[in-house]
């Protein structure tokens, strides 16, 4: 045994070092419990990563368990690399979502290309080609000194990493709120296209069968990431940036090409990639789902830096890194593929009959570990919860100061919510791969599956806002919202993945949010057949104490099977006529404009979700689409009816005469269940006629230059254009 | 006819422009790894866009220097037709094919959008099917499409009546030097541009106006 490695496992293990790997005195106690002797430093540095809150999900996995999972649709649900869902004629849709959101606020650059580098790994890890990545970003208050450096370098990261490997940025949203000052979120979607005869999985089977690792050398970069992400910030939290990973996307490029030519064969048995703590839950996992051991040898890992220790590889994070088990004897094929892809190949153990986690490292074993435990042996906690408080509802006083409403749409078209995203997604290629038919800026993404005439339609949801009000209605609200936004292109809704964002879950209080979101988003999901087929949750995005507004994202994935059928969300000509459908109640409570135009944060209740008539309303939608009833149709959401004939005016730079009429709660509420329709005169007959009972109000014709709102008030498109574009790049430009 | 399309480590437009070309020559051109010493001969040679080599050391200068590239410049002096484009571009200003440099934006940040080109000469071998000064609209996608050349090149370029396209004068994306967006080798048979005709070739993508670039070139080697 070398001297670094006796050294490390020969450390006494003391409080002091199980407080820092993150384990309580308790789970300490388990772990030597299940050991049947007091772990070695290493075994616990294993055990600590494995029963983090990011890899074990030990707060959260009690609430998990009730979200809808099934479907006709779905093929794969939670608990694998990626969901997969049914896209029809043999072909599967596989996406989720996932956050970099500690590691993105201490190097925003890196944090941000590593998560889209990671969550790429996932989705192609299961035999799918991505096809398409959307990200969900929210930032501290615009003016925060360090706001525009963390834009810069997020963005900046993101398109670094996705344009590299030529996979489009499709998509996604972005807030500005004080809650993020100290917590911004970088969630990253990936969907993937694969046949569904061929998707892999991460189970490993077959005693003795070799356990192979590809692509990029395993570096220090990254230890312990997975417990980074798992505790508070504080003021020091600057010097955890060694924990971030560095990516390197023309590697995962070639590691892509690489996995996509073995995968046409038949020599892959299980694949995992090497995400959070790396080998150790890449090995652990595979073993564990197949219910057999394995044993390592690390003498045999690729490494790029000398004299690592044993410890060090295997929590090591770094990017790149995919683990598989082949059938034996199907070695060399697979290395002769990887070599041609420049990566490295190395066979670093085999699957034993122990049930056993052994690792060798200079000819010793270092690590000998139950493999059960380590998977699911992390404690479920029950963590107390307090419901969130009933917030009242808006209060209509307010509104005696509230401006005019020219004045108000101007705010809003040119708030921080609102404002054009170009000077961001014109940082992303959204056209690679020659496949993307609507990218960013409508409702949803529309992405075609290659050689085929069908699309997926792809938006990510979530108003933080309503959760924080209202946990519940703001859960239901997200999947309502994604649910519009794919309806609002013809395409159907199927299925979607989470991105769980909140505070440190040992408050009671940001337990509530919690428990109080996935009630909604469950409750929603049932009700829309828009079940959960993978995701992730994000605890501890807290500083000094103050957590984030919760922000459960959603991924929602819905499928037109003719995409000559899309429409968009933009008036297309003149002399159209457009409808609103959905009952309009002017709630203001939580709304934009309550914040943006009232500049008032006093806690109000947000709109209330009724899931029936959101599933009676898409269905009407996408039914018109469908005849080929409609010129466009737009989801109405932040900043309420104004702001989003507004948005639909703007692009093709068309007016409107809207004849409709009411005050402030009229124009700004955001009521939901509602979408802005739009018809040629032909079919207006038509398109009245099939609503039936349903609320479809025919509110003004399109034409002009200016948007005029009941001859009150008139506004010049150019001047929304210009105030819509004109807020981002004079953020940034400071 | 037979074309290839060279696949560098890194490409990642290589299967967007043989869609483009099966399209148009209604048979699948030949996919030529990066580490190939021999090429078979062909009439059409395309460089795709993409990082090839992750654009380490310099945008295109790894794989100026690759196996294949030998071969692709044999055959170029030979008659062979070549489009570079992107990334492809970079790669034939490396390996001398054509003349100047793609440095970083002046924006310095990627930029993705449409933008409206003129064909400034459409007597290449690609752009024989556009109108003399035809305004078209394709795609940018880049972080180094600032074309640069001393003086005495860009008059060359002029006076040979090789730029092949131009942005239109208020909406260069990049800083590119008399807002150059294309050019040409003194035959016309070597076109290097940063827009993606690849990108906007079908109606379904939004437009077909870089769908003649294709059609152009099988007609004139067919």
């Amino acid at each position: 045994m070398s001297k670094s490695q006796s050294h490390i496992n020969d450390t006494q293990i003391t409080d002091e070092i199980v407080a820092e790997h993150g384990l309580t005195p308790d789970e300490y106690q388990m772990v030597c419990d299940h050991m049947g002797r007091t772990p070695n430093y290493t075994e616990l540095g294993v055990f600590s990563v494995m029963w983090s809150e990011h890899c074990s999900y030990k707060s959260s996995r009690k609430w998990l368990k009730k979200l809808p999972v099934d479907g006709p649709q779905v093929i794969q649900g939670p608990g694998e690399n990626a969901g997969v869902i049914d896209i029809g004629d043999g072909d599967a849709a596989v996406f989720k979502m996932e956050s970099h959101n500690h590691p993105s606020f201490i190097e925003p650059y890196q944090g941000a290309a590593t998560g889209v580098g990671g969550i790429m790994r996932d989705v192609f890890t299961m035999g799918a080609r991505p096809v398409a990545n959307l990200n969900a970003l929210r930032f501290g208050q615009p003016d925060h000194p360090k706001t525009r450096h963390l834009v810069a370098g997020v963005v900046s990261g993101i398109g670094g990493y996705g344009n590299c490997i030529g996979v489009p940025t499709v998509g996604g949203e972005i807030n500005f709120d004080k809650s993020y000052n100290g917590n911004i979120l970088v969630n990253a979607m990936c969907v993937g296209v694969a046949r569904t005869d061929k998707i892999f999985y991460a189970a490993a089977t077959g005693i003795g069968s070799p356990v192979v690792y590809v692509g990029s050398k395993t570096g220090r970069d990254g230890i312990h990431g997975a417990t980074m992400a798992s505790a508070e910030f504080d003021d020091a939290s600057d010097e955890k940036r060694p924990t971030v990973q560095v990516g390197d996307p023309f590697t995962e490029k070639l590691l892509l090409e690489a996995c996509q030519e073995l995968m046409a064969s038949d020599a892959i048995i299980g694949i995992q990639d090497m995400g959070a703590a790396g080998l150790t839950s890449s090995s652990v996992e595979m073993a564990d789902k197949g219910g057999v051991g394995i044993w390592l040898d690390l003498d045999k890992v690729p490494c790029r830096e000398t004299h690592m220790t044993g410890y060090e590889m295997l929590l090591s994070e770094s990017q790149e890194r995919m683990l598989m088990v082949l059938k034996p004897g199907r070695e060399a094929e697979a290395e002769a593929i990887f070599t041609r892809w420049g990566l490295d190949f190395a066979v670093i153990g085999e699957l034993t009959d122990t049930g056993r986690m052994v690792v060798s490292h200079e000819g010793q074993t270092i690590a000998d570990m139950p493999l059960g435990p380590l998977a699911d042996g992390a404690p479920e906690y029950e963590r107390p919860y307090v419901p969130t408080a009933t917030a009242p509802a808006f209060d209509a006083a307010l509104l005696t100061k509230a401006p005019d409403m020219g004045a108000a749409l101007k705010t809003l078209m040119a708030s921080s919510e609102i404002a054009s995203r170009r000077w961001v997604y014109e940082q992303y290629d959204s056209m690679v791969m020659g496949d993307t038919l609507a990218g960013p800026g409508g409702d949803a993404a529309m992405v075609r599956v290659h050689g085929t005439d069908k699309a997926l339609a792809i938006s990510t949801d979530v108003t933080p806002r309503y959760c924080f009000a209202d946990p519940v209605e703001g859960g239901k609200q997200a999947v309502a919202e994604a649910y519009r936004n794919i309806s609002a292109t013809g395409a159907t809704p199927l299925a979607i993945t989470n991105c769980l964002n909140f505070g440190n879950p040992e408050r009671p209080e940001i337990m509530g949010q919690f428990v109080g979101c996935l009630e909604g988003m469950g409750d929603a999901g049932r009700a829309l057949n828009f079940p959960v087929v993978s995701g992730n949750v994000s605890l501890y995005n807290e500083t000094n104490g103050t957590g984030i507004m919760p922000t459960p994202a959603i991924g929602g994935v819905g499928l037109l099977k003719q995409l000559d059928k899309a429409v968009g969300n933009r008036l297309t000509g003149n002399g159209q006529v457009i409808y609103l459908l959905g009952e309009t109640h002017g709630h203001l409570g939580a709304s934009l404009y309550q914040r943006d135009v009232l500049a008032n944060d006093t806690v109000f209740a947000p709109p209330p979700v009724d899931l029936e008539k959101e599933a009676a309303h898409g269905a009407f939608v996408r039914a018109a689409i469908d005849d080929g009833l409609l010129a466009a149709a737009h989801d109405i959401s932040d900043g309420g009816l104004a702001v989003a004939i507004a948005e639909m005016s703007i692009g093709p730079g068309i007016g409107a005469n809207i004849t409709a009429d009411g005050d402030a709660a009229f124009w700004f509420g955001e009521d939901q269940a509602r979408y802005i329709l739009v018809v040629e005169t032909d079919d207006a007959v038509a398109l009245e006629a099939r609503a039936g009972d349903l609320p479809l109000t025919r509110i003004g014709t399109s034409g002009g230059t200016d948007l005029q709102f009941a001859d009150k008030v008139t506004i010049s498109v150019a001047e929304l254009h210009d105030l819509n574009e004109g807020w981002f790049p004079a953020l940034m430009q400071g | 006819m037979q074309a290839a399309v060279i696949v560098f480590p890194g490409s990642n437009c290589d299967r967007d422009v043989a869609v483009c070309l099966e399209a148009a020559m209604g048979q699948a051109p030949l996919m030529a790894w990066h580490g190939d010493a021999a090429l078979p001969k062909c009439d059409l040679i395309v460089l795709p866009g993409g990082f090839s080599y992750g654009d380490y050391l310099r945008c295109g200068s790894m794989a100026a220097n690759s196996p294949i590239m030998r071969e692709v410049v044999a055959q170029a002096q030979k008659g062979a037709a070549v489009l570079g484009i992107c990334n492809g571009f970079q790669v034939l200003t490396e390996c001398g094919l054509l003349p100047g440099v793609l440095m970083q934006n002046t924006g310095l940040n990627f930029v993705c959008r449409n933008t409206r080109l003129t064909v400034t000469n459409n007597k290449t071998a690609f752009t024989a099917q556009y109108a003399a000064g035809e305004e078209i609209t394709v795609p940018v996608a880049h972080n180094e499409g600032n074309y640069f050349a001393d003086d005495d090149t860009l008059k060359q370029l002029q006076d040979e009546d090789r730029i092949a396209f131009t942005y239109a004068p208020s909406d260069n994306p990049n800083g590119a030097c008399l807002d150059i967006a294309g050019i040409s080798d003194k035959a016309g048979r070597i076109v290097g541009m940063m827009p993606h005709p690849e990108r906007r070739a079908e109606a379904a993508l939004g437009g077909e106006d870089g769908k003649r670039m294709f059609t152009g070139i099988v007609e004139a080697l067919s």
